[in-house]
């Protein structure tokens, strides 16, 4: 490794939100060697959350999201083009377009992409989407602007019910077909899913649960025009959202014997890669969703988070930890939060809820649908979720940081004695039996030996 | 301009519907949705909005131009 | 000395022109006890932590005793500042459905106009003269004016609801050691009788709205039923006094503190973009409220002091800016200050309604005012006081103006 690691050449896989503040992190920690940032979307780096709200209300148009620099990394970003490979010894990023950038040292921040329908033929068809890119949110918005009889949206969780949230504030007919209990189930647990279900059905939604799509149907034209469910009923839509959730963008590292599999890229608490046998990289560093780290609140087990906070805390702990030598490096240990808004409320988190045994509504009530739930294992607490109570977050968040005993002490002014005293079961289903994915894992202990990298068939 | 709201931090204040209502709204009490382009004539209220963030959640800033390679 | 009688050295008069060196010794001190029980924090951290704590309580009733020098609680009035949730939310929503989001987004933004006419009509009767008072002919006149407008106050009335107002401000301020029943009496009169003339108001446009927020009280209440008659009187009090009690405050400390940093004044003259970070400056620096006092409902342990279930907590919010673990260099004023989350006004659910309000007016009034300070000069440093240690700010300002060219 160069002397002084200010100097050198560092390459960015990944030209998302992690990709740019990483970027802009080395520039203010005094990087001034050459700077790379590849991205397989044509676009500069814009702001995913508002695909699935905004632009599909129509507020912002899909290409009006690009995000502000904090400052002018000076960056050589070579936009799509997709990273195909990683040549650990030699250094050497590989690019789709037959060229290699040298590199000494690397930041991963490659995310993820919506999971597809398993389907290929039905997935095809005219009317059939998924939503993660700028361009997938722009086609279906001009589909929501003409005015579909019926939006099917596969998939309850943050992702599928905020699109049936815009739908409705768009007076679109929509149906919600998850294989869950609810919506949310898999990220809130059950008490707080009974309230998501509420919200849905009282905001018009035809929701389904417990059932599975069995198929997409379409027409001769290849148009979309429904789908049967496995409870044997058909649902006629011209419209249909794949919302099952996220797949780890790490297929490009197959053979770079970095610890990479469906859960993510393994780093440490300073955001650097382990390899295949768990030894830990000098010039390989992860950020973003496509990270898998230990967090000391969560017994060191591996996180993996799809959090937008969590992309720019860990890119700046990433951007320090590759210009700093031992010492002053630091640990990524923010604790993780996130937010949706969806059917005229907002849904915040902090911890995790679903590493938890129970949870107590602290604060307001499920009927107000404005309250503070809070969520413990083993005695301690571990999350919170607020539901229009934002602003006691913070307090939550100092008692999971300090691993206060759950339940929380009660007494908070608006609590309702009969039922902040009595924890209730968090009721966490196995995420195998959802058709959307948690945002939040834990995936053990171990960085993963196996190199279990799902590859498309074909 | 470009503006980016750090939702992570906001707590729902409000400070910035109040002073830049044709960028940001609530949706319902608490759901904050804003546009992400900021016209000329709307960047002077949107720095009133940025500096009065009582959770300072607001960036503006130009972004990365789209012929950047 | 003792740091248990911090709390009346800190509301001490004769401290009243700099508090700031009593708050460092508080910072010092931690969470420091007081002579006559209750406890003062003004560390930022502690301060933060304890304003989103939902075991606090802004609701006097909850004392386990009384406190001499802090004020009672009111027996018949309460605003939802004096509440907690779930009545504070429903109090304060209501309040906010003809103020502000999600209801009336606009409101306050579509005022800045007529700010700026009031403002301009100010500056204009001030021509020609070379000595003026900053509070009495320009940091008075416009949050009262601005105040009424959006009230449906008529302006003319001001002389008499002035007297109710200063008796309800002299009965929240915080004097350790003297017999409150007095001040207590007269501001429960005042209340009661502001109250009544703001009702009345209201009840005149029962029918025939005008566009005015207590038109708007009566005749649009919403899906969640209005104020009742009480209600509706504790609401508009609050509003009333708190729209203007403050905003004098800030107006105030502003222009005192520009001429103090002649470099800082002709820098946002040159440079007006820095407005609104100036602004945020003024509000850590020389914040219009310094002292806020709740109370705990159950045990809560603060910096490694249990203060227990019912005993007050005065928050010194003007100490919590000025914390040096927290902000940079904080005894200097700084208007393009980064990373400036102040406790000017407060912080979780009960953060200050009134907020946007006296930001824009702020920033309009130090704007137009600007250019005529730059050769103004200040006739007594430090300025007379108001009495209040709470709501913080001087009586008067005499300044000179240079002469018109």
């Amino acid at each position: 490794m160069p002397g002084d690691l200010r100097e050198g050449r560092i390459v960015i896989v990944g030209a998302s939100l992690a990709g740019l503040r990483a970027a802009e992190k080395l520039r203010e920690e005094g990087f001034t060697g050459s700077l790379t940032v590849v991205g397989d979307e044509p676009h500069p780096p814009y702001d995913r959350p508002p695909l699935s709200k905004q632009v599909l209300l129509g507020m912002s148009a899909a290409g009006t999201t690009g995000l502000p620099m904090r400052r002018d990394p000076d960056a050589d970003w070579r936009l799509g083009v997709r990273a195909t490979g990683l040549d650990p010894v030699g250094r050497q990023v590989l690019l789709a377009d037959g060229e290699s950038l040298p590199y000494d040292r690397l930041l991963v921040a490659t995310g993820t992409r919506a999971r597809p329908w398993p389907q290929r033929e039905q997935a095809a068809l005219d009317g059939v989407f998924t939503l993660r890119t700028r361009d997938d949110a722009g086609r279906l918005a001009e589909r929501l602007a003409a005015g579909p009889r019926r939006v099917l949206v596969i998939g309850a969780g943050f992702t599928g019910s905020e699109i049936a949230s815009a739908c409705r504030e768009r007076g679109i007919e929509v149906t919600v077909a998850e294989r869950g209990t609810a919506p949310l189930v898999g990220a809130l647990g059950g008490t707080l899913a009974k309230l998501a279900a509420g919200l849905q059905r009282a905001h018009g939604v035809d929701l389904r649960c417990g059932v599975t799509v069995t198929a997409l149907r379409g027409d001769k034209a290849g148009r979309f025009t429904g789908a049967n469910l496995s409870d044997g009923s058909h649902i006629d839509a011209d419209v249909c959202v794949i919302a099952l959730g996220a797949v780890r963008n790490v297929e490009w590292l197959a053979d770079s014997g970095l610890a990479a599999g469906p859960h993510g890229v393994a780093c440490d608490a300073g955001c650097r890669a382990f390899d295949m046998y768990g030894i830990v990289t000098d010039d390989i560093f992860v950020a973003g969703d496509v990270s898998r780290f230990p967090h000391p609140l969560f017994d060191y087990q591996m996180l993996s988070l799809e959090h937008w906070g969590n992309a720019v805390a860990q890119a700046e702990v990433a951007a320090h930890n590759m210009v700093s030598p031992g010492p002053p490096r630091r640990p990524h240990l923010a604790v993780p939060v996130f937010w949706s808004s969806q059917f005229g409320v907002n849904i915040k988190s902090v911890g995790v809820p679903t590493y938890s045994d129970q949870v107590v509504i602290a604060q307001g009530s499920l009927s107000e649908r404005r309250l503070v739930a809070v969520y413990g294992y083993r005695g301690r607490i571990t999350a919170a979720v607020t539901v229009n109570m934002a602003k006691w977050l913070e307090y939550y968040q100092e008692l999971i940081e300090t691993a206060a005993p759950f339940p929380p002490t009660p007494g908070a002014a608006d609590g309702h004695p009969l039922v902040t005293e009595f924890a209730l079961p968090s009721d966490v289903p196995d995420p195998q039996g959802l058709s959307h994915g948690p945002t939040v894992a834990l995936t053990g202990h171990l960085p993963d030996r196996r190199l279990a990298v799902v590859r498309p068939a074909g | 301009m470009r503006l980016v709201v750090d939702l992570t931090r906001c707590q729902a204040y409000a400070q910035c519907v109040f002073l830049a209502p044709r960028m940001f709204e609530l949706h319902g009490e608490e759901a904050l949705l804003y546009r992400q382009e900021v016209p000329e004539d709307q960047l002077e209220r949107v720095r009133q909005a940025a500096a009065a963030c009582p959770v300072q959640a607001i960036l503006v800033g130009e972004a990365v131009s789209a012929g950047a390679r | 000395m003792a740091v248990d009688t911090l709390l009346e050295r800190i509301t001490d008069y004769a401290n009243r022109p700099d508090p700031y060196p009593l708050y460092a010794e508080l910072r010092e001190a931690g969470v420091a006890r007081q002579t006559d029980g209750s406890y003062l924090v003004g560390g930022y951290y502690d301060i933060v932590s304890l304003f989103h704590n939902p075991r606090l309580s802004s609701d006097r009733r909850n004392r386990a005793g009384t406190y001499s020098g802090l004020p009672a609680e009111e027996e018949e009035s309460h605003p939802f500042i004096r509440l907690d949730d779930p009545e504070h939310h429903r109090l304060r929503s209501l309040a906010t459905r003809p103020f502000g989001p999600p209801h009336s987004p606009g409101r306050i933004d579509a005022m800045r106009d007529e700010i700026t006419r009031i403002t301009d009509e100010l500056i204009e009767s001030l021509q020609g003269r070379t000595r003026i008072d900053i509070v009495d002919d320009f940091a008075y006149p416009l949050p009262v004016t601005v105040i009424c407008r959006l009230l449906g106050v008529p302006r003319e009335d001001e002389p008499t609801f002035r007297e109710w107002s200063n008796a309800i401000i002299d009965s929240v301020d915080i004097r350790p050691g003297e017999d409150l029943t007095k001040r207590q009496q007269a501001g429960h009169q005042a209340r009661a009788q502001m109250g009544r003339y703001l009702v009345d108001l209201a009840e005149q446009r029962r029918g025939h709205p005008g566009d005015d927020m207590l038109s708007a009280f009566v005749n649009d209440p919403g899906p969640a039923g209005g104020l009742t008659r009480e209600e509706l009187a504790a609401t508009a009090v609050l509003l009333l006094v708190a729209g203007h009690e403050t905003t004098v405050n800030l107006i105030t400390n502003g222009v005192l503190t520009l001429l103090r940093h002649p470099d800082q004044l002709e820098r946002l003259r040159r440079e007006p973009d820095l407005l609104p970070g100036a602004v945020e400056e003024l509000l850590r620096y020389e914040p219009p409220v310094h002292l806020l006092d709740r109370t705990p409902l159950t045990h809560i342990d603060v910096a490694g002091t249990t203060i227990p279930k019912g005993v007050p907590v005065v928050l010194a919010l003007a100490s919590g800016s000025r914390d040096p673990k927290r902000f940079r260099d904080p005894d200097r004023f700084d208007p393009a200050r980064r990373d400036n989350q102040h406790l000017g006004f407060g912080s979780g659910v009960h953060i200050c309604y009134g907020a946007p309000l006296a930001r824009i007016e702020a920033q309009i009034a130090l704007g137009a005012l600007l250019p005529h300070l730059t050769t103004a000069t200040l006739l007594e440093d430090p300025p007379p006081y108001r009495q209040s240690a709470v709501l913080r700010g001087p009586r008067h300002l005499p300044i000179e103006l240079a002469p018109s060219p």
